[in-house]
C-alpha cells in the first residue's frame, strides 16, 4: 500500500498544488480568504469576550492574552476540522475518477491532509503577524506545535477517512458530523479557559482528546510552555487507534466502496 | 499469438443489505446473507490474443461497462480471476483528473502521474503528446480556456502516448471533430498491428466491423454470443428485434461458404424458395459477372393471415457492409389482407453494378419500413453470390461505374 502510494508521490503533490493555485486564481484575495475566517471569528470572540475572560486566565495579565488564547485554539481547531470534514467527503466527491480510473485510493485522503497542512502553516504565519502587533515575541517553545501538528493530523485523519468510508455506504455521517463537530468545537476549551468549566464536566474535557492538542498550541504561542504530557494522554492513544482503525476499515470496504458510489 | 488477457469465470454481485449495519459486520467475518442480489457480470469467460480487437456489444444495462471497469481494476470481481500480461490502458472517459486551472502541459503531467506513469517518462514523451493533439498554442494555456473538443484531443493524446499491451476503449471515439476521429481510429489501429490487444465497447456496430476480429455479445450479464463481426452483429440486430416479439425464434447456422445464415422472426409469413438467375435465361446464377442484369425470386408463403406486408432487402459485401438497400414500403407496393395459406412471388430484377467479391442479400418480411414493429422473418446472408469481372478492364472497389477514360494530348 505505501509503496504504491511512493510511485504517485508526484500525483499528490501536483493535485496540492492545484488545488492551492485553484484557489488563488481569478479571485484579488484569493487564498486570503481562508484567513480571514479564523480571524473574523478570533477578533469576534476576542470583542465579546476579552473582558470576562481574562480575568480567569491563569499567569497572564496582558491585554493581548485571550486574543492569542483564541487564536491558537481556533489555529488547532481549524487544522482538526479541516482535515476530518474534507476526508469524509473527498471519496464522494472523487466518484468518477474512482471508478473510471485505477489508482492508490489512499491518495485522496493524503492530498487533503497535504492541502490542510499547507493552509495551517500559511495561518500560523499570519498568526505570528499579529502576534508582534500585540508585542507578542515568539519563543523557542513554539516548536511543541510541530508534535501538535502532528498529533491532530494523526487524529483528523483517522477519524476522517473511518467516517468517509462509512459515509459512502451511508450518507447520514456527514450530515450528522457537521452537528457533532460544531458540539465537540464547544466542549473543548478553546473560546473559554478550562477552569471555568464547572467541577462535574472537568471530567468530561479532559477525556476530550482535543482537549489536550489545543492546549499544545495555547502553552507553546500564549505561555511559551511545552505541553503537560498527562493531558497528551487520550489524543495519543486515540489517534493511534483511530489510524490503526482507519487502514482496517478501509481494507475491508475497499472491494465494496466503488459499488456503492 | 499467446494470450494477453484471459478473463475467467468473472462474475460481479451488487448486494443490498436489510440495513448497513449487516454490511459492515461482513467486513470483519460475520457472513450475513443480503437481502437482495444483483448479478451485473456472471461467468464470464475469455482470453484475448495479441493483437486481437475484441467488441463487446449488447443493449444498455448488458453489463458491458461493469467487464471493462473490472478488466481495468476499478472494480473487484465477485467470482473469477483477471489475468493480465503487460500494462493496461483504459480510455473509460477521456479528460477524467484534469485540474482546470493547469496548462495542458501541466495536466499532462498531473493526470498522467494519476495514471500510473512517472515524471520522467512524461517529460520525455511530452513532445509526441505535444505533436499529436495538434492544439497549437493552447498547450500552455490553463485547460478552462479549451473547448470541449480540444479537451478531448489533449486527453486522447495522453491516454495513447504510450502503447500498451491491452487498450480498453469505452465508447469514448465519437468525440472531437471528424479530423481527430480519424487521426484516433489510425492511431489504435497502428497499436493493434504492433500487437496491443484491444476492447472496445461501443454501440456504432459500423466501428465494430471496421476495426474488430471477435465481437462478445453481452446479455444480462451473461455473454450470450463470441465470434465473428458478422455472425455476432447479425445475431444482435435479430436479437433487438426479438425484444419486441415475445414468441421470436433466432436460428443461425454456418454454411460450407463462410456465410454465416441468422434467421430470426414469428413466421406468420415466412421466405419459402429464394433464387438469384440470370434476366435472360432464368438460369440460377452463383457467380454473376459486372454489369450482368439479374433476377432475385422470392416466394413468401402466409401460414396465417396478416394485415400488412413489407418486403426488405439488404445487399451486402462479405465484410457487411451495406451496399444497398430498400423496400417495398419506400417503393409504395406494400401489400394489405393477406389469408393464410396465401403464397407471394417477389421478383427483384436489378443490374449487377458491383465490383468483383462475394455478396449476399438479406430479405425480410415485416408489415412496416422497420423490422422491430412485426417481425415475420428476417432472414441475413440468405443468397449468397460472387461478383467476377471478365469483361471490363481492372477496376477496383465494391461499385461497378460505367465510366470511360478521354485523353487529349497536344
Amino acid at each position: 500500500m505505501l509503496r504504491s502510494l511512493w510511485r504517485y508521490r508526484y500525483f499528490i503533490m501536483s493535485s496540492i498544488r492545484g488545488d492551492l493555485k485553484g484557489r488563488f486564481a481569478r479571485s484579488y484575495l484569493g487564498g486570503f480568504w481562508f484567513l480571514l475566517h479564523p480571524l473574523m471569528q478570533a477578533l469576534i470572540f476576542s470583542i465579546i469576550l476579552a473582558e470576562i475572560m481574562r480575568a480567569r486566565m491563569p499567569n497572564v495579565d496582558s491585554e493581548a492574552a485571550y486574543p492569542i488564547y483564541v487564536l491558537s485554539g481556533m489555529a488547532a481547531w481549524g487544522l482538526f476540522s479541516e482535515i476530518l470534514n474534507r476526508s469524509l467527503n473527498i471519496f464522494i466527491e472523487q466518484a468518477s475518477a474512482m471508478k473510471k480510473i485505477a489508482f492508490p485510493r489512499l491518495c485522496l485522503p493524503i492530498i487533503v491532509w497535504g492541502n490542510a497542512l499547507i493552509n495551517h502553516v500559511l495561518l500560523l504565519v499570519a498568526i505570528a503577524v499579529i502576534f508582534l502587533f500585540f508585542g507578542h515575541l515568539p519563543g523557542l517553545a513554539w516548536s511543541y506545535i510541530v508534535p501538535g501538528m502532528v498529533l491532530i493530523s494523526a487524529m483528523a485523519f483517522g477519524i476522517g477517512v473511518f467516517l468517509g468510508v462509512l459515509n459512502v455506504f451511508a450518507r447520514d455521517i456527514a450530515q450528522i458530523m457537521t452537528v457533532a463537530m460544531q458540539l465537540w468545537f464547544w466542549f473543548t476549551p478553546i473560546v473559554y479557559v478550562k477552569n471555568v468549566v464547572p467541577a462535574k464536566f472537568q471530567a468530561v474535557i479532559d477525556l476530550n482528546p482535543m482537549t489536550g492538542l489545543v492546549g499544545v498550541y495555547q502553552n507553546a504561542l500564549l505561555l511559551n510552555q511545552g505541553p503537560s504530557l498527562r493531558s497528551l494522554i487520550p489524543p495519543v492513544i486515540i489517534s493511534v487507534v483511530a489510524v490503526l482503525a482507519s487502514f482496517a476499515i478501509f481494507r475491508r470496504a475497499s472491494p465494496e466502496l466503488v459499488d456503492a458510489l | 499469438m499467446t494470450s494477453v488477457l484471459s478473463v475467467a469465470g468473472i462474475g460481479k454481485c451488487y448486494s443490498t443489505y436489510r440495513s448497513n449495519l449487516q454490511r459492515f459486520a461482513n467486513w470483519f467475518g460475520a457472513r450475513v446473507a443480503p437481502s437482495s442480489e444483483f448479478w451485473a457480470n456472471r461467468n464470464i469467460s475469455f482470453e484475448v490474443k495479441s493483437g486481437e480487437a475484441l467488441a463487446l456489444i449488447g443493449q444498455n444495462g448488458a453489463g458491458k461497462s461493469t467487464l471493462l471497469k473490472i478488466i481495468t481494476g476499478t472494480v473487484r470481481p465477485t467470482t473469477g480471476i483477471i489475468g493480465v500480461r503487460g500494462h493496461v490502458s483504459a480510455i473509460l472517459e477521456l479528460g477524467l483528473g484534469f485540474n482546470a486551472e493547469f496548462t495542458g502541459r501541466q495536466n499532462i503531467l498531473h493526470a498522467g502521474g494519476l495514471m500510473g506513469m512517472s515524471q520522467q517518462e512524461l517529460t520525455s514523451l511530452m513532445p509526441e503528446i505535444e505533436a499529436f493533439a495538434e492544439i497549437g498554442d493552447f498547450f500552455d494555456q490553463p485547460i478552462r480556456v479549451y473547448s470541449s473538443g480540444m479537451q478531448a484531443r489533449l486527453a486522447f493524446a495522453l491516454a495513447t502516448a504510450k502503447r500498451p499491451e491491452v487498450l480498453i476503449v469505452d465508447e469514448v471515439l465519437s468525440v472531437g471533430d471528424s479530423y481527430f476521429q480519424h487521426k484516433s481510429f489510425d492511431r489504435i489501429r497502428h497499436f493493434k498491428n504492433q500487437g496491443t490487444s484491444i476492447i472496445l465497447v461501443t454501440h456504432n456496430l459500423a466501428d465494430v466491423r471496421a476495426l474488430c476480429d471477435r465481437v462478445i455479445l453481452l446479455d444480462r450479464g451473461v455473454v450470450m454470443k463470441d465470434g465473428s463481426p458478422e455472425e455476432v452483429v447479425d445475431f444482435y440486430n435479430a436479437m433487438i428485434a426479438d425484444r419486441e416479439n415475445a414468441n421470436l425464434k433466432v436460428e443461425q447456422k454456418r454454411q460450407g461458404n463462410g456465410w454465416v445464415v441468422t434467421r430470426s422472426g414469428t413466421y406468420e409469413i415466412s421466405v419459402g424458395e429464394i433464387v438469384l438467375v440470370s434476366a435472360d435465361t432464368e438460369e440460377l446464377v452463383a457467380t454473376a459477372r459486372v454489369n450482368q442484369k439479374l433476377k432475385l425470386r422470392l416466394k413468401a408463403c402466409a401460414s396465417e393471415d396478416i394485415p400488412r406486408l413489407v418486403l426488405g432487402l439488404m445487399l451486402r459485401d462479405r465484410a457487411g457492409h451495406v451496399v444497398w438497400g430498400s423496400n417495398t414500403w419506400h417503393t409504395k407496393q406494400i401489400l394489405k389482407n393477406i389469408k393464410g395459406g396465401e403464397v407471394i412471388e417477389y421478383t427483384f430484377q436489378f443490374t449487377c453494378t458491383l465490383g468483383p467479391g462475394s455478396y449476399s442479400f438479406t430479405p425480410s418480411l415485416s408489415s412496416s419500413d422497420t423490422h422491430l414493429d412485426d417481425n415475420y422473418e428476417w432472414r441475413d446472408n440468405a443468397v449468397v453470390f460472387d461478383v467476377v469481372n471478365v469483361d471490363y478492364p481492372f477496376f477496383l472497389g465494391s461499385a461497378w461505374m460505367d465510366a470511360t477514360i478521354k485523353i487529349g494530348r497536344r
